[in-house]
């Protein structure tokens, strides 16, 4: 069911080296603890200018299978320039992978994405004509890849036509930027299931449309989705395992999660990105302790 | 009429809208005060299950749900309201509210509205996804002493105050009241912001209006 024709291949990459995010590629877990929405200790630890949560986070992310890290500081009211530059080079000094920097404020962005090493995914542009002008000739000065969120001036719609439109909106305008449409990468937009029963299916559908029209990636924010909802990591796997059913190679997520991190794991397995299974019996071996015959 | 009414704040927590109209059409058919209705049954419930909401004990779509029966049960209670307003009165402040730009989030709003429909004032929803232009033509053909700005996202947060500043820059700034709210939304911001008012949860909302309103006359 998977569409055949293959997305461009997005490359990202940190001091340790390079991440795609593809078809045929591992699932790409941008992490998206490292964010103050809803961390009262995280927000006080940010104001104070203390790093120890920020660093903890990012190690125990990468340590259970982030490939990429997004990076969030936005506190309304408080300088974000500054403490999305102090987040980058904390993270920087305990992991090496390509970081999210997570703002739609250009002076945000401007003091903090040249401190991140290799190319960053800058998150996010949406399908307006004030964020587009404003953000695109970041997004090409700092030679980064760019998350374009499918809404225009229009509002968010649950129509997937709609956010193709949107999504196409993002594609040809970061074209006139000169910025290749492999570094774009497009977001649904992810609604909670718990206040529309539809919210998935309009999702995976709108998944296979962009892809198919615009030959792009396509990640989320997937914890949206049980939004309000009990038991929330079980649907948050589900949801994950059904999404890269239908073409999605990334999304910002919880590996800390172990239904999720499992999931994806399992979904890269089955959907043969694993090669002889290694990540999924290399995850066995650590849980369990059991040794691999090359001792 | 008690019994009534405790079925009617039954009937919005566990969303039985069957047994919620019949509640409050028994009220009704029986001339209850409608801001009795609204204020000691409806407005109490809904706060009861936004208090258990914080606590995890419901979750999105039992409260949405909920909301849907309030919305039933305020279209019977509010045109009794409204026809038992003394036509001679003064007219009342008028509130316009919107989920700012970005965000879908109306549920509280939706409540902000209806309490304070029940309380006197008029409201006119300018709904969700409201971008600024909309609002300023809104402030301009209506002339309410009252702009209500929601926004439960962090990243739509700032657009309150987006809207400040282009009502500066259209010269409203001055004719108009600015309330703020929302889960992410502090006293604090709203203070940095430059608005007039911000509300913890509806009943606050009405009691800020009504001082904020009282104030500006």
């Amino acid at each position: 069911m998977s569409t055949s024709s293959r997305v461009a291949l997005t490359t990202l990459s940190g001091p340790g080296g390079e991440v795609h995010i593809g078809d045929e590629r591992p699932f790409a877990i941008i992490g998206e603890r490292i964010n103050p929405t809803g961390r009262v200790r995280l927000t006080e630890q940010l104001k104070a200018g203390d790093m120890s949560s920020v660093q903890a986070d990012a190690l125990a992310q990468v340590e259970a299978g982030a490939a990429v890290l997004d990076l969030n500081a936005g506190i309304p009211g408080f300088d974000e320039p500054a403490m999305l530059s102090r987040v980058v080079s904390a993270v920087h000094e305990v992991v090496d992978v390509p970081l999210c920097i997570d703002s739609s404020t250009p002076e945000a962005l401007e003091a903090a994405v040249p401190l991140a090493q290799g190319k960053v995914l800058i998150n996010s542009v949406t399908a307006e004509i004030h964020s587009l002008e404003r953000l695109l000739p970041l997004v090409k000065r700092f030679g980064a890849a760019v998350i374009g969120m499918a809404n225009d001036e229009e509002g968010i719609s649950m129509d997937p036509q709609r956010r193709l439109a949107a999504a196409r909106k993002i594609v040809e305008a970061a074209a006139d930027h000169g910025i290749a449409r492999e570094d774009v990468v497009i977001d649904p937009l992810t609604m909670p299931i718990g206040a529309a029963g539809d919210a998935a299916t309009a999702m995976f559908e709108t998944v296979r449309l962009i892809r198919g029209e615009l030959g792009v990636n396509v990640s989320c924010g997937a914890s949206n989705i049980s939004f309000g909802m009990p038991d929330r990591q079980g649907i948050d796997a589900a949801f994950l395992t059904m999404a890269a059913m239908a073409g999605m190679n990334a999304a910002i997520t919880n590996p800390l999660h172990a239904p999720v991190r499992t999931a994806l794991l399992a979904s890269d397995l089955l959907l043969g990105r694993d090669g002889f299974g290694a990540a999924w019996i290399r995850e066995h071996r650590a849980k369990t302790g059991v040794r691999s015959p090359a001792g | 009429m008690h019994e009534d009414l405790e079925a009617l704040k039954r009937a919005l927590i566990v969303a039985d809208m069957d047994l919620g109209i019949a509640a409050v059409q028994r009220l009704v058919d029986r001339d209850a005060d409608p801001t009795w209705i609204l204020e000691e049954g409806m407005a109490v419930a809904m706060f009861d299950l936004g208090e258990m909401w914080k606590r995890g004990e419901v979750f999105l779509p039992e409260v949405v749900a909920s909301a849907e029966v309030f919305k039933a049960c305020n279209a019977i209670v509010e045109p009794v309201l409204l026809a038992r307003k003394d036509p001679d009165a003064p007219t009342n402040a008028l509130v316009l509210l919107a989920t700012v730009k970005g965000d879908l989030h109306d549920l509280g709003k939706n409540m902000v509205g209806a309490m304070l429909r029940t309380s006197g004032f008029d409201v006119h929803d300018l709904g969700k996804d409201v971008g600024a232009d909309t609002i300023i033509q809104a402030i301009r053909q209506m002339q309410p002493a009252i702009i209500g700005l929601s926004a439960l996202l962090t990243t739509t947060v700032p657009y309150q105050e987006t809207v400040i500043k282009k009502l500066e820059a259209a010269g409203l700034r001055d004719t108009v009241i600015v309330m703020v709210g929302g889960a992410p939304v502090t006293p604090e911001w709203a203070e940095k912001i430059g608005a007039d008012g911000y509300a913890n949860n509806a009943p606050e909302a009405v009691e800020i209006a009504r001082k904020l309103v009282g104030a500006s006359q």
